[in-house]
């Protein structure tokens, strides 16, 4: 479990996290980012951001637009030159280098195929600027049209393929001069739904079965989850939090990354007993206190938020058995989302929560519907406190 | 898009513009294949004027100086209004930019009177001075061509090189080339067809002039246009019409290959947008 | 920085690539600039340096403005008897007034033709749109020259027109078209209009049609619709267009002299003589800066307008 008051950017050692529930063991740092600020004009698109990211990771910059995970990422391929700070690929400085001398290649949004040329050769560019001998690169080309599964596609021009072949050719060309990092910029905005899902696990196939460390930038939580060992959340030119992303939905550190990490209900409160094995927390949007099993070293009497996803809410008619953790509500909506159902319950306090209760659970007993009074309760494992 | 047809107004505009348009160049034409020489009097199909063009010396050398002319200037000025183009798009505030965009569209508007004295001023001058240009010829027509078409190339590729998509370069600088080999191997082939328009626009402005070129012409310099604009002075002839037949052929066949041209790059980029483009 | 990093080889040699590459953007710079300072800037101050010197016979017919005395002291003249001749002589008074009146009423008629046909033309169904935009362009393609010249043929007393009118029984005398002010509207509007149209069709292609459904949904009737939303929003394009016909008609020289008669004065025809017929330098000069000033403020305009049409896209990307 993260140490969740030491801010994520001090890192004085640089040995590869522990990735819970994963069997993958990572690499000595490969790009280290030190205090890293980029200006443009009086505008901070990145404001100190420290980062590593070590050898055979598949690392997600999550946030919404303008957090500066864009230009984090553009600052890796040398697009752009940091206003202050080090940036080092390989342990070596990559201060006015240009992007043509870096190991690294990127993917882009847009996909930036060469439109005049064939898929085979937009593949091969790379390596003819390396020089490659003709057989080699021939070869070379061969294996990533099989790994994109696109042999039968080589000669034909970027606009005779489909969007998602258009993909896979973008992610070839970039893989083919086996780049020590791979920077993919917003991957998979381009497709539709459907194919991006099972692109997201292409992508991991073809990133664990190359080795090469991967550096995802996208907006879309789901995505960064699916596939990222770890997640960088940023906001505002700089990283809050950085995590597996299990540890980062069930630990956010901030109000902001469990907003923006999943579905919450936030409860505001005062920190009224901070014990090493248990906290009180009262808050006027509830009747009782809310009760967490652990300690979290704060100051009694300061503000503090509980965090709760939605799908540790359980519903009740009956009041349930306990003296804290529990409201009273009616129930609002109802979103029926197929396996899961979301029960929109306004407390007495006027605040509106929401539970996700499985479908499979609401058996021939559950009566619980519209306009229904009914309780609202959780466990004491189940809040997480933030104090910011 | 019934309701375009039907509108009824909409229709009768583009109907009575376009024939205003095209019926004096139909009528035009239509009457260089007349046997008399009498413009208003039809009297039957010939092609007679046509031969007396092939025959007509003094056309005929105007018309190989002209077409000298426009293949340097067309070739300078492309050189020259794309790489004014570039330093407009690409390479963001400089010394003196304000100065450097008013100097490339004021030559679009500016009338062609003034234009060709300054530049006969400007020839003048720097004989004196220099001694070069010596007397006024093919060679200063040709400067005072590339000048205005150095405008008319940098407005047709800052519009191609804002529409173009970057990364497209960055990708290939990402993937190993240095930035003189990606703009040969990338930029120019992407830009190629706006190059060509670009071209021909040129050659065709230049083939056309007749102002700037009285202006800045010597003794035995005489363009195409200036040879046409005294002869039309001195009255309505068929051989014109005939020459001018040509040159409208000729015209029309070279917008037409520019015309496929474009069409064949939007398709392209349309395509390459549409997978690019759903964010 | 915070740590600053040991100057390297590899260090050095990036600086110097990049300066390589400082010095070739310059170079970009620099070749298409110093020809526009030499062959289109330069000029413009001779003209100003010319229109105040006075004329001679000789070679180059104009005299010095700076001269050495005989003790070698620099001596300055300057001649403003060129620019007081264009006050006393009523014929450029006349000549210049006329030009505006031609133009301004040329430049009317070419936006009523034009608008009309760039807006039919924007919300054609794709396939008939290329057509449409192809034809507007063709003509622009064409010799100038050749185009004027075949109003000539249609306008002239003995012309198609007049032909076709006589022989009707319509008129009962040729109609002096070619020779009247009306030849040179006629010639202007058919010469300029495809520069009318484009920067028209530009404008209203860009127009997002759901804001007149819009309009239209909220109650406006499609004149007004027309009146409140599309053409307001057009108005760089009628801008544009009309500096673009306005500003050459001016100094038009070709169109007046060959449709237009003896008497119709145009300033750029104005010029043309005073430089081909009587050889006064200077007072073609003066001629020419007069105009100059009268068109400097269209001018600016249409700079200001091409500058907002193409803002540089190196703002820096979030």
């Amino acid at each position: 479990m993260p140490d969740q008051t030491k801010p994520a950017t001090d890192r004085p050692v640089k040995h590869p996290p522990d990735l819970p529930g994963c069997t993958k063991k990572l690499g000595p740092p490969i790009v280290e980012i030190e205090s890293v600020v980029k200006k443009f004009g009086d505008f901070t698109a990145v404001d100190g951001v420290s980062l590593d990211i070590f050898e055979g990771e598949f690392l997600c910059l999550l946030g919404g637009s303008g957090c500066g995970k864009t230009t984090l990422l553009r600052m890796m391929a040398g697009f752009e030159q940091p206003t202050s700070g080090r940036l080092l690929i390989d342990g070596k400085d990559m201060a006015g280098v240009p992007p043509y001398e870096r190991p690294v290649n990127m993917m882009f949004q847009s996909y930036a195929l060469f439109p005049h040329m064939t898929v085979e050769q937009n593949i091969a560019f790379g390596l003819r600027q390396d020089g490659m001998p003709r057989a080699a690169r021939a070869k070379r080309v061969a294996e990533m049209l099989a790994l994109v599964e696109l042999e039968r596609f080589a000669l034909r021009k970027p606009h005779q393929l489909s969007g998602g072949q258009r993909q896979r050719v973008a992610l070839a060309r970039a893989l083919a001069k086996h780049p020590r990092v791979l920077l993919l910029d917003e991957p998979l905005s381009a497709l539709d739904k459907k194919l991006r899902e099972r692109t997201q696990l292409d992508l991991v196939n073809i990133q664990e079965r190359t080795g090469i460390t991967f550096v995802v930038v996208t907006h879309d939580q789901e995505e960064a989850m699916t596939m990222a060992d770890r997640v960088a959340i940023m906001d505002q030119g700089w990283i809050v939090q950085i995590d597996a992303p299990q540890a980062m939905y069930e630990y956010p550190n901030t109000r902001f990354v469990a907003e923006f990490f999943g579905d919450v209900n936030m409860f505001e409160g005062v920190l009224e007993e901070d014990e090493p094995d248990h906290v009180r927390i009262r808050s006027d949007e509830l009747p009782v206190p809310i009760f967490v099993g652990h300690g979290i070293s704060g100051r009694e009497g300061a503000t503090v938020w509980a965090a709760l996803r939605p799908e540790k809410l359980t519903l009740s008619s009956e009041p349930p058995n306990q003296p804290h953790n529990w409201a009273e509500g009616v129930v609002k909506d109802i979103v029926y989302l197929g396996s899961t159902s979301t029960y929109i319950v306004e407390l007495t306090s006027g605040k509106r929560v929401r539970s996700t209760i499985a479908n499979h659970a609401r058996d021939v007993e559950w009566t619980i519907t519209w306009e229904d009074r009914v309780f609202v309760s959780w466990t004491a494992r189940s809040p997480v406190v933030v104090t910011s | 898009m019934t309701s375009w047809r039907r509108n009824g107004f909409l229709i009768t505009a583009l109907g009575f513009g376009f024939a205003f348009l095209y019926v004096p160049i139909f009528l035009l034409i239509l009457y260089s294949f007349n046997g008399g020489r009498l413009v208003t009097v039809w009297a039957g199909f010939s092609t007679k004027w046509y031969g007396e063009l092939l025959h007509n010396e003094q056309l005929l050398g105007a018309a190989w100086i002209s077409l000298r002319i426009a293949v340097t200037t067309a070739s300078f000025a492309t050189v020259l209004g794309t790489m004014a183009a570039l330093a407009m798009v690409r390479f963001g505030r400089f010394g003196g930019r304000t100065l450097f965009s008013g100097m490339l569209s004021a030559p679009l508007v500016m009338p062609e009177v003034i234009t060709g004295l300054a530049s006969l001023l400007l020839f003048v001058s720097m004989e004196r001075l220099l001694g070069w240009p010596e007397g006024r010829g093919v060679t200063t027509i040709t400067i005072a061509h590339i000048t205005f078409c150095t405008a008319y190339v940098a407005v047709v590729m800052q519009a191609r090189l804002q529409d173009m998509d970057r990364s497209i370069e960055e990708a290939a600088m990402d993937l190993g080339a240095r930035p003189l080999k990606v703009f040969f191997v990338i930029t120019i082939p992407v830009i190629a067809p706006a190059l060509v328009a670009g071209w021909l626009l040129s050659f065709t402005l230049s083939l056309d002039d007749l102002v700037i070129a009285s202006f800045v012409s010597g003794p035995a310099s005489s363009t195409l246009p200036m040879v046409v604009f005294s002869s039309i002075r001195l009255g309505v002839s068929p051989e014109i019409n005939a020459l001018a037949t040509l040159l409208v052929v000729l015209a029309t066949v070279a917008i037409a290959a520019v015309g496929w041209l474009q069409v064949r790059q939007e398709r392209l980029s349309t395509r390459l947008a549409q997978g690019a483009d759903a964010d | 920085m915070n740590a600053p990093a040991p100057v390297s080889l590899r260090h050095r040699v990036n600086q110097a690539r990049l300066r390589l590459q400082a010095s070739g953007q310059r170079l970009v710079i620099a070749v298409p600039f110093g020809w526009l300072l030499l062959f289109f800037l330069l000029p413009f101050a001779l003209v100003l340096k010319i229109s105040f010197a006075e004329f001679r016979i000789g070679i180059p017919p104009f005299t010095d403005l700076v001269t050495f005395t005989d003790q070698a002291y620099l001596r300055v003249t300057l001649a403003f008897s060129n620019y007081l001749r264009m006050v006393e002589d009523r014929q450029y008074l006349v000549a210049y007034l006329n030009s505006l009146r031609i133009a301004g009423g040329s430049t009317l008629i070419a936006l009523l033709i034009g608008y009309p046909m760039a807006y039919a033309i924007a919300r054609a169904p794709k396939g008939p749109r290329a057509v449409l935009l192809f034809l507007v362009v063709l003509p622009f393609w064409t010799s100038f020259l050749i185009r004027v010249y075949a109003w000539v043929g249609l306008l002239k007393g003995n012309g198609l027109i007049n032909a076709a009118l006589l022989s009707l029984g319509i008129i009962d005398q040729p109609l002096l078209i070619a020779g009247s002010d009306w030849g040179v509207h006629i010639g202007i509007v058919y010469s300029y209009l495809p520069f009318m149209i484009l920067p028209l069709y530009a404008t209203l292609e860009k127009l997002d049609p759901s804001l007149l459904e819009a309009a239209h949904d909220l109650g406006c009737r499609p004149w007004k619709a027309f009146l409140t939303v599309t053409l307001p929003l057009s108005m760089p394009g009628v801008i544009a267009g009309c500096m673009l016909v306005f500003i050459p008609a001016v100094g038009e020289f070709v169109i007046p002299e060959l449709l237009g008669g003896a008497d119709t004065f145009m300033i750029g025809r104005v010029l043309w003589n005073e430089f081909f017929l009587n050889r006064d330098w200077p007072v073609a000069s003066a001629v020419a800066v007069v105009m100059l000033v009268l068109l400097v403020a269209p001018i600016m305009l249409f700079q200001h307008l091409q500058s907002r049409e193409a803002p540089a896209k190196t703002e820096a990307r979030p």
